[in-house]
């Protein structure tokens, strides 16, 4: 009998990632305009290894295998189509009429370090500034993290067809403009890593924040985020205070990602979480990527949003968190980014450290969540704090009008209904 | 110990279903094979196993004439086999019924091998 028929585990998700590493290898190869025919390639790759290995079992360096195929794959279509030879063959820096010298130089491609250049440059171009927000997203998961369209739809609450429309225009697009696949250097870089973190939390927050039911789906958008991160934290072009400050903030948040949903998939909030629940192996990893933040001149929303959540992540409970520190940050937060939900959270940390009476005074004096259920929960739990038991009461109903969530509705109902009984006691004892 | 031939049929993937299956649910049903075909082995019944490509040639006419087949309309092709030890029939079914090729519409076929001796 053979050895190789053991069982063998492969990775989690090995074919999802080796396809967006395959994938971002060819697209360098061919030019970004090209690059059904990379995904063409990684299809046809990972099909070839799902049969054989469905009988076979698993090779024993799985990657090397695929990247063998692709490798062949590629050469095959070199070598035959016409439209790679009059398309592509342009794009491509190097002869292909001798074979020994293409393989070699086709090796060179999918060396460890190479790949890891194509990754970078082609999530470079998914974040291209000329592409919008929502739609780097959804070339983010269809090239790098070898989603496919069902799957993304799924991911963001959206609809195949539409996914599919905006796929399309956005590669029409990279076609029509000769979008490069080029790092940009100096200060360019600057701008442009700018805009692919932004992509990557929004990736993050979209699986954290999701309303999405799925707790799968909307864990492995974290964890594709995380991954691309970290990618970017490695890699030397990319390696910033502020990208560390964003992986850090991603590992703080991921830590809760089990304590902040119930059994239906509710969010639990930050003071009714089972902390033991916490993965403090994410935590720890946090503060080590928190640690490389500290060397840089500048200060980033990252850092300081970082910051809070590693506060939270080393507090035991929700009563001993140092909320003092936590108000300090919000503080310069709110410096770089003016934003209502920033008031929303300084006050509320305000309210921790000085006393209710300080919370209400400055939640009173924000402008612009005149409809949002947090806002006014915040009012009502402070005010309660502050025994105004009536315009607690008041704060929560309100609350309740703007609430869709059903978890939320519960939540703030119940609070309402404590402080009926409250009420009630208070009354009979007089 | 008797031995028995198992062939798996299924219909052949279309271009349209390879184009649809997504990375992750090629890992899952590679996974099951894995996982069922592990088990045979694990139970030191497994002699071989292989996979084959889709078509072939046919050959007839003594040798003369060759086509390719089998052919493109067949709604089902053999795409592996396994060759493997069990006490009977009532055994080697037992183990076929987890083949994950049951799963999309396939099916199993059970033979025994001759021994006369």
């Amino acid at each position: 009998m053979s050895e190789s028929l053991d069982i063998q585990q492969l990775v989690e998700h090995l074919f999802r990632h080796e396809a967006g590493k395959m994938t971002a290898v060819l697209v360098k190869l061919f030019g970004l305009p090209h690059v059904e025919f990379a995904e063409d390639i990684v299809q046809e790759t990972l099909i070839a290894a799902l049969e054989t290995w469905k009988i076979k079992g698993i090779p024993d360096n799985p990657r090397a295998w695929l990247y063998k195929v692709a490798k062949n794959r590629t050469l095959d279509a070199l070598r035959r189509q016409q439209y790679f030879q009059k398309n592509i063959a342009s794009h491509i820096a190097f002869e292909f009429d001798d074979a020994e010298k293409t393989q070699t130089q086709l090796d060179a491609f999918f060396l460890e370090t190479e790949i890891e250049d194509a990754l970078l440059r082609t999530l470079f171009a998914c974040c291209h500034p000329s592409v919008s927000p929502d739609i780097q997203l959804i070339l983010m998961l269809k090239t790098l993290c070898g989603l496919t369209i069902a799957e993304i739809a799924t991911s963001l609450l959206s609809n195949p067809d539409t996914v599919a429309k905006k796929l399309y225009r956005a590669k029409e697009k990279i076609k029509r403009d000769k979008l490069s696949l080029d790092v940009p250097i100096g200060s360019d870089l600057v701008v442009r890593l700018d805009i692919v973190l932004k992509a990557v939390y929004l990736l993050f927050t979209e699986g954290y924040h999701s309303t999405s039911t799925d707790r799968l789906i909307r864990r492995d958008l974290c964890d594709e985020a995380l991954r691309l991160g970290i990618l970017l934290a490695n890699h030397p072009l990319s390696n910033t205070p502020k990208t560390n400050a964003l992986v850090a903030l991603m590992y703080f948040q991921a830590a809760r990602f089990e304590a902040r949903l119930d059994h239906e998939n509710n969010v639990i909030l930050l003071e009714n979480q089972d902390r033991s629940l916490w993965n403090q192996h994410f935590i720890a990893l946090g503060y080590d990527y928190f640690k490389k933040t500290t060397v840089g001149t500048s200060v980033s929303t990252y850092h300081l949003e970082a910051g809070i959540a590693s506060y939270h992540a080393h507090a035991t409970s929700f009563e001993t968190t140092n909320w003092q520190a936590i108000y300090y940050c919000y503080n310069l937060l709110y410096a770089l980014q003016p934003s209502p939900i920033v008031a929303l959270n300084r006050a509320i940390a305000l309210g921790y450290t000085e006393g209710a009476v300080h919370g209400i005074a400055a939640l009173r004096t924000i402008v612009g969540l005149e409809q949002n259920p947090f806002y006014y929960s915040a009012l009502g739990d402070f005010l309660l704090k502050s025994n105004d038991n009536e315009a607690a009461e008041q704060a929560y109903e309100t609350a309740l009008t703007y609430t869709h969530q059903d978890s939320e509705k519960r939540l703030i109902t119940s609070k309402i209904k404590q402080l009926k009984h409250l009420y009630a006691t208070y009354q009979n004892s007089e | 110990m008797e031995k028995f031939l198992l062939l798996f049929h299924s219909a052949p993937m279309t271009a349209q279903d390879m184009q649809a299956m997504s990375p992750e649910a090629m890992q899952a049903e590679l996974a099951k094979w894995n996982t069922w075909i592990g088990g045979i082995a694990a139970q030191g019944k497994m002699i071989s196993t292989e996979g084959l490509y889709p078509s072939g040639k046919v050959m007839s006419d003594a040798g003369n004439i060759v086509t390719d087949g089998p052919y493109a309309e067949s709604k089902e092709v053999v795409g592996g086999f396994m060759l493997l030890h069990a006490a009977d029939f009532d055994e080697v079914t037992q183990l076929a019924k987890g083949c994950p090729v049951f799963d999309n519409g396939g099916l199993v076929e059970v033979r025994q091998i001759q021994n006369y001796g």
